[in-house]
């Protein structure tokens, strides 16, 4: 810390050179990573896991500070035909503060545009944009001392950082691995994500029981089955990331066994808000204010309605004067039926309307 | 001759004008999702060039005293402003590269390398120029408040003194741009709310300050015993941009052939009858690729006009297909050499400095009568028009 007060100084200093920009708006012709005006990274290797999952070492840049919780996930912008889309991972890999670099494991979703080309397309040097670490579905400190972990598929990328967390602590300080147990469904043994490293961690520790199934053979996991994959679950905290059908299943199971306090779920399959229908509640974040608006409203009326201070030009979708940040759901331009559904994305409110719920920044 | 119908003006039918808004549509729609890998490489290549322009230019100043340097410094450094201004600038907040979705090079947050606030100018230029481009009253492009640049507008003594108003805008074109939005004729008439005047020059006084502060005292002071020679070379860097942004801006609407047109044109004006008022309104130079690159592709203003947002790197294709369609429809499209265009603005100024009658219109048709015609405020602008779709604010 006491090394880069100076360097913020010297920084702010700099703008005195380079007003209207920053100082980081030249340093990144020299270096892309020194810049702190948007987080980025470096892809420094794209590791494959298995034939449509790969993990992406990225080397962030300067502003970057590595004490995610492990769990949390990351939101990654890539530039894709010339156009930056975000998507968020979780982090695979452990937090240290002495870190160089951060992991991201992903798999390459059908349709999946993004995912695919992460996997497929991404040449080691791309430079990419980073959001801080963000989720409540962390290992708590200290950790339980009985844990389940239920994971289906990609999910079970937090829960793998969970692990090298208390795999990590035990190597440095003999910290002793809790007693955790561990369901992993995967439709075959190749696609399952770590499986090796799975492996090899559950002949180190005593306390780790790691229990498969590949539900491409052996159907889907069957809650009744808990009793005798893990027969003391009740007594355990419960970690539980995969499909959403998979999460719903378990919620069902925990909540009939009035256990859904002892439950955390992540869920990374995006829900779709609303039915498909048009319009929604537009909420604008920082004036705290909401309103119903229909699919042929647009948000810039709504939010006059609503008595928020837009701001406004043309209202025509010429000027830009009314762009505001997207925060979360879903708009359509009116124009020509393009949407925007990019958390933090820019879209001009003149033009555009709610498709389901979303959340604008203003 | 101010239009005060542009349909009639062009003797097209409802259907003729409508078909070319369709046209006109179709070419953005194609351009939209035209727009990729190459445009973004493009932007970013023109900022890298500028941004290492800017430092080799500042590097260069610091042995000021040799006059090499100075040269080589100044030319950098104005070409450096130059391409900020106009081809990055001005474009970006246009929402020319918002599509890129990188909050980098968007138009909620750009501030250029100048003296006026960005969000002033977003307001003086985007909406109020581009929206009511030309139409006299509404469009305070006309001469910006103090060139008199149309024969509606009244004449008035103090119009004789436009060949000097006009150089001292040329010298000091950075800081003319900087007032654009207090509009200084609603000033000179005492109709400007004093509590956003304030606001505004605040703002702008800010802005100008760390301008000042950063070519005139930090450069200069950093050259030591240079400081003389760094200090007139910004200046100069200073002119030269001003001076060339300068003729750029006045060959986009002062050369003959770009009309004017009255208040009752833009009554009831449908999105085709916009479109075609901004072809009427605008005049383009011809020219190599690097002239439009350093003119912010400016030079073609009239598609600039037509889509103010999509990306200036394809103005020169888009070009093409708007000169085919003024030519089907039997549509002027003004443009010429950059002498030429520039030669008629400078002429029309000195010209308006007299009296109406005492010189002739380079227009073709006599002159609509000349009238006073009070300027107006956001609140007393139209809304815009139903046929625009459901997206626009019905009139309340």
């Amino acid at each position: 810390m006491a090394a880069t007060i100076p360097w913020t100084r010297l920084r702010t200093a700099g703008a005195k050179l380079t007003t209207p920009l920053h100082p980081d708006d030249y340093l990144r012709l020299l270096n892309p990573l020194w810049s702190e005006r948007e987080l980025r990274g470096r892809v420094e290797e794209v590791r494959p896991e298995t034939d449509d999952a790969a993990t992406l070492v990225i080397r962030p840049g300067w502003g970057w500070r590595y004490d995610h919780r492990p769990g949390q996930y990351v939101g990654i912008g890539v530039q894709v035909d010339g156009r930056f889309q975000w998507r968020s991972y979780s982090v695979s890999s452990p937090p240290r503060r002495d870190g160089r670099t951060i992991t991201i494991t992903v798999r390459a979703m059908p349709e999946g545009k993004l995912s695919s080309h992460l996997v497929n397309g991404l040449a080691p040097g791309t430079i990419v944009r980073l959001a801080l670490p963000e989720g409540d579905f962390v290992l708590p400190e200290p950790p339980p001392a009985k844990m389940l972990f239920l994971v289906g598929g990609s999910g079970v990328t937090p829960v793998m950082a969970m692990l090298r967390t208390l795999d990590r602590r035990a190597q440095k300080d003999g910290t002793p691995m809790p007693d955790v147990v561990m369901h992993y469904s995967s439709p075959t043994p190749e696609r399952m994500i770590f499986r090796d490293e799975l492996d090899r961690l559950e002949e180190t520790y005593d306390g780790l029981t790691i229990h498969r199934l590949h539900t491409d053979t052996d159907g889907m996991l069957d809650l009744a089955d808990l009793d005798h994959i893990c027969p003391d679950w009740r007594e355990r905290e419960t970690y539980a990331c995969g499909p959403a059908p998979m999460l719903d299943a378990i919620t069902e199971h925990f909540e009939a066994a009035g256990l859904e306090d002892h439950l955390h779920l992540e869920r990374f399959s995006l829900e779709l808000g609303g039915d498909g229908g048009e319009g929604g509640t537009i909420t604008f974040r920082t004036t705290g204010k909401t309103i119903e608006a229909d699919g042929a409203t647009t948000v810039l009326e709504a939010g006059e309605e609503a008595g928020v201070g837009m701001p406004y030009g043309c209202r025509m979708g010429i000027c830009h004067t009314c762009t505001l940040t997207l925060v979360s759901g879903k708009v359509r331009d009116l124009r020509n039926g393009e949407e925007f559904d990019q958390p933090n994305e820019q879209v001009q409110t003149c033009v555009t309307a709610a498709v389901g719920d979303c959340t604008l920044d203003i | 001759m101010a239009i005060s119908d542009v349909q009639e003006y062009t003797h097209l039918t409802d259907e003729e004008v409508e078909q070319i808004g369709r046209e006109l549509d179709a070419i953005r729609a194609e351009v939209e999702e035209s727009r990729g890998a190459a445009d973004a490489a493009y932007i970013n290549r023109i900022i890298t060039i500028q941004r290492s322009l800017a430092a080799a230019g500042r590097v260069a100043l610091f042995a000021s005293n040799r006059k090499p340097a100075w040269a080589a410094g100044v030319s950098m450094l104005a070409l450096a402003k130059i391409l900020e201004n106009m081809e990055i600038g001005h474009n970006v907040m246009h929402g020319q590269w918002d599509w890129m979705n990188d909050p980098e090079i968007h138009s909620s947050n750009w501030e250029w390398d100048t003296a006026q606030p960005a969000e002033q100018w977003k307001h003086s230029h985007n909406y109020v120029h581009h929206q009511f481009t030309n139409v006299l009253g509404y469009d305070n492009d006309i001469g910006y408040g103090i060139l008199r640049m149309a024969r509606e507008q009244k004449w008035s003594p103090f119009n004789l003194g436009q060949p000097v108003y006009n150089s001292l805008l040329a010298l000091l074109f950075e800081w003319g741009v900087a007032l654009h939005d207090l509009d200084i004729e609603r000033i000179r008439k005492g109709e400007k709310d004093p509590k956003e005047m304030k606001r505004q020059l605040k703002q702008i006084f800010r802005k100008g300050r760390n301008q000042v502060i950063k070519d005139y005292v930090v450069y200069p002071a950093l050259s030591g015993r240079n400081w003389k020679t760094t200090l007139s070379a910004n200046l100069t860097a200073n002119v030269i941009r001003n001076l060339w942004s300068y003729v750029i801006i006045f060959c986009g609407h002062f050369p003959d052939g770009a009309m004017h047109f009255t208040e009752e044109e833009i009554e009831d004006e449908t999105r085709s009858e916009w479109y075609l008022r901004q072809i009427l309104g605008a005049a383009n130079f011809k020219g190599g690729p690097l002239l439009h690159i350093l003119s912010g592709n400016l030079g073609f203003q009239i598609e600039h006009h037509l889509y103010p947002d999509l990306p200036s790197n394809r103005y020169a294709e888009i070009s093409v297909r708007v000169q085919e369609l003024c030519d089907k429809y039997d549509l002027p499209y003004t443009t010429g050499p950059l002498y030429r265009q520039y030669g008629q603005a400078l002429r029309t100024i000195m010209k308006l400095s007299l009296p109406n009658r005492m010189t002739s219109s380079d227009q073709p048709e006599p002159p609509t009568p000349s009238r006073d015609r009070k300027r107006k405020t956001d609140a007393e602008r139209p809304p815009r028009r139903k046929e625009l779709g459901g997206w626009m604010r019905t009139a309340s």
